[in-house]
């Protein structure tokens, strides 16, 4: 008996030695690229490839060049629009998914059921089919190139009250008897919703201020649409493609690697400070949907 | 199978039998859903459509039947029953809301109406200035300005009537009020529901303006345009373009010359790899980050929060840095094919973006590498949810790990996860980023029309359609047909679920 016992945990040892093996090898795959990137961005040889995988000479000078020499490709004037662009969204995106949310979970009216059936079939038109209308719209009040932020925020939270089903579902979560009592005291809604509601609601509202930062910056084809083709309107995900064009990535590759890892910075942190929240609110919308 | 089986059949059968019933018997259900849906969604939202419009003349009847003169002025000046009986408020909004469409459209809205039908007629001219030696033009119709300010001006006019409706009920309802002698609502009253019966208007406003203007409207320009011929060729304001009915229809979906460069054998080609794309992407994501999930929380493994911290670098990390460093890394000279020819594992370097088989296989790789921490992070959540005791009670019946996992571990993630599913594939259908930034649609092929590639979703030919070639007409078909996959994909999926969901298969 005791023997079988031994060879038992002998064999749970070996499945987590290659369970071991496995996620390190995972770890590795993952991490790599990133490694890469940071290799290359320190890298001071030129050329968008060298056929060894440690740079030979080390340098900042990417980092410095890309902050002092603007003439070809103006990353802190891309940079400095998308936080502007990622700040503004945040806040009005923020504010139109928690209304909406709190207005298709809590209050009943005719039309609840069929707005949510609206939003649904809407949602299963390509996000882009709308983008050459809305260019069009934009182009005659003039909110495209020079004024493109404002047409960018515009474009990136006008239809924000279409991801209201995550929020929604954490809505639904609070006990009605809350709103009730305060009701049955004379508070009216928009005092339950301010008073009650929203205090309650921190990791949805932090998950929802998240994801609108983050999504901004991912953004290439809006983006792309909005500035048409005039670099000085570009976001960073715009420019940085535009850096790896085949006529300058020969120059500037471990320029991109650079600017790569300035744009990540802020965002990761954010995002690891911010995680309990972020795991939170996407395996609550994964599973209500 | 062409039976339905009994219960007790189908309690008979084996494993095997039950999946492949399961199977016949779900596509089965899909003609039949697509004719209910014909026969019972459709006359049903027809015949609700036609109760409430004739319910709205049977209001409007009455308020002009029995309406006092107050009431029956308001048919011609909007608000003026609820100004004549001191609601100011209302009466005013009423009344600023009249006029201001009536000015809209005296000014504005009646030219663009006009030309509607056959969007502008006179092409802009040019000729040289004598006096100055410089072209000059003189003014022309613009198709497009006349398509967009027309249908905007219909859907005021929608607007308009929905409004003058309201007005009239409104005004026969307070006439009803005070011959009742009851207290007519206060401007204060009418403020203090807007916070409470009628908050939800308060809260919605501003969302739905949002959605209108920049979601509807746009949908429905476009749907229009789809029946025109606006392109590189009738480029307002220098020329014009016009209706062309299904033209472009026919053009895609297999009209004209069959050649094989044609657009309909584009279309069809593309939409084939979308739809391998989007199962393979969704697929191969969910199966390999549930089972790296489960080796992650597999007891007696340690440092758990290292391994799920370094797979969530892919989230952290804007999705646009790596792919476009995939994209070089992944280069014929990139650093993967050097660091394979060093070790020795391949003599010439490997096609992995310029290759058109070997890039689809690239791509679903590289989408696997950014997909799999999401789906680690949801599964993590969800597999502590299962009960021990179920592993317990097969472990002492003999089952293994793999034995385990189908029978337990799968099935239950199925169940929980559905909606989860389907909201991946519709999203990977339309996944325009992984596939531009990596592949921009490359390599090109010569079999395909209008620069589509050998790895061009719909999504990014659209793209191209739009903002390199300018064929709108084209596009918007397009568009309109991946809607129609996409709600085909949801409806059949999501009526699935639900019949998922009543099913207590096991536990």
């Amino acid at each position: 008996m005791a023997k079988k016992f031994r060879s038992k945990k002998a064999v749970e040892r070996g499945t987590n030695v290659v369970v071991y093996v496995v996620l390190t090898i995972i770890s590795i795959v993952w991490l790599f690229p990133f490694f890469y990137l940071i290799l290359q961005s320190l890298r001071a040889e030129p050329g968008a490839v060298t056929p060894y995988f440690w740079p030979k000479q080390w340098t900042f000078d990417n980092y410095i060049k890309l902050f002092t020499d603007t003439s070809t490709y103006n990353f802190p004037r891309w940079y400095g629009t998308t936080i502007l662009i990622a700040l503004v969204v945040t806040v009005i995106q923020t504010f139109i998914v928690l209304i909406t949310s709190y207005a298709l979970s809590r209050l009943r009216f005719k039309m609840r059921k069929p707005l949510m059936n609206l939003m649904l079939i809407l949602g299963m038109f390509p996000g882009f089919m709308s983008m050459t209308a809305i260019y069009f719209l934009l182009k005659l009040i003039g909110l495209t190139q020079e004024m493109g932020i404002v047409g960018l925020i515009l474009v990136y939270t006008a239809s924000s009250c279409m991801g209201y089903y995550i929020c929604k579902g954490f809505f639904d979560t609070i006990p009605k008897s809350l709103d009730e009592a305060a009701r049955i005291d004379g508070a009216s809604r928009h005092t339950v919703f301010i008073k009650i509601i929203l205090p309650l609601s921190k990791p949805i509202i932090i998950y929802t201020i998240l994801t609108a930062f983050m999504a901004p910056w991912g953004d290439y084809m809006f983006a792309s649409l909005m500035a048409f083709g005039d670099q000085k309107y570009f976001n960073v995900a715009v420019g940085l493609k535009y850096m790896l064009q085949r006529e300058t990535i020969y120059q500037y590759f471990t320029r991109f690697c650079a600017a790569s890892v300035i744009v990540s910075i802020p965002i990761t942190a954010l995002f690891f400070w911010l995680q309990k929240y972020y795991v939170e609110g996407v395996t609550g919308g994964s599973v209500k949907g | 199978m062409t039976q339905p089986v009994s219960e007790l059949d189908y309690l008979k059968m084996s494993a095997w039998q039950k999946f492949c019933y399961k199977f016949v018997s779900f596509f089965k259900k899909i003609p039949m859903g697509f004719l209910n849906f014909f026969k019972v969604t459709i006359p049903a939202l027809a015949i609700k459509f036609w109760l409430d419009v004739k319910q709205c003349f049977v209001n409007v009847g009455k308020a002009a039947k029995y309406g006092d003169w107050k009431t029956r002025t308001s048919f011609v000046l909007m608000g003026f029953s609820q100004l004549a009986r001191k609601q100011f408020l209302r009466g005013f909004t009423y009344l600023i809301f009249e006029l201001l469409f009536v000015l809209y459209l005296g000014l504005f809205g009646w030219k663009y109406l006009a030309m509607f039908g056959t969007l502008g007629e006179h092409t802009r001219g040019e000729f040289l200035n004598p006096v100055t030696g410089i072209y000059e033009y003189t003014e022309g119709d613009n198709s497009l300005l006349i398509l967009l300010y027309g249908l905007l001006t219909i859907l005021f006019i929608f607007a308009f009537a929905y409004a003058w409706y309201q007005n009239i009920k409104s005004a026969y309802s307070t006439q009803l009020v005070e011959e009742a002698k009851q207290p007519l609502a206060t401007a204060k009253e009418d403020m203090r529901s807007f916070v409470n019966e009628q908050y939800h208007k308060t809260l919605l406003t501003v969302p739905l303006v949002g959605l209108s203007i920049f979601t509807i409207f746009p949908i429905i320009f476009m749907i229009f345009v789809a029946f025109t011929n606006y392109d590189m060729a009738h480029m307002p304001p220098a020329s014009l373009f016009t209706w062309v009915g299904f033209e472009n229809f026919i053009a895609v979906l297999g009209g004209g010359i069959a050649t094989s460069s044609s657009f309909a054998y584009t279309f069809g080609r593309i939409l084939l790899w979308t739809v391998v794309w989007a199962f393979f992407a969704t697929f191969t994501n969910y199966i390999l980050g549930m089972i790296v999930a489960i080796l992650i929380n597999k007891k007696g493994i340690r440092f758990k929060k290292l391994w799920r911290t370094i797979l969530i670098m892919t989230i952290a990390v804007p999705q646009f840095v790596s792919l476009l460093l995939m994209s070089q890394m992944f280069a014929d000279e990139g650093i993967i094919n050097i660091l394979l020819k060093q070790w020795g594992i391949i003599d010439s370097h490997i096609p992995f973006l310029t290759d058109g088989n070997w890039a689809k296989a690239t791509i679903i790789i590289v989408n696997i590498w950014i997909g799999i921490p999401y789906t680690m992070l949801i599964c993590t959540g969800i597999l502590m949810n299962i009960p021990e005791d179920l592993y317990e009670s097969a472990r002492m019946d003999g089952a293994g790990p793999v034995k385990a996992y189908m029978k337990i571990t799968l099935p239950y993630m199925l169940h929980v996860t559905t909606p989860y599913l389907i909201s991946q594939f519709i999203g990977n259908l339309n996944n325009f980023n992984v596939i531009y930034l990596l592949t921009a649609g490359a390599p090109l092929s010569l079999n395909l029309a209008n620069g589509a590639g050998e790895t061009d979703l719909l999504i990014t030919w659209l793209y191209k359609l739009t903002m390199d070639k300018q064929s709108y007409g084209i596009a918007s078909v397009i568009s309109i047909l991946m809607f129609i996959i996409t709600a085909i994909v949801s409806l059949i999926v999501y009526n699935r679920s639900g019949s998922v969901k009543n099913e207590e298969d096991f536990m």
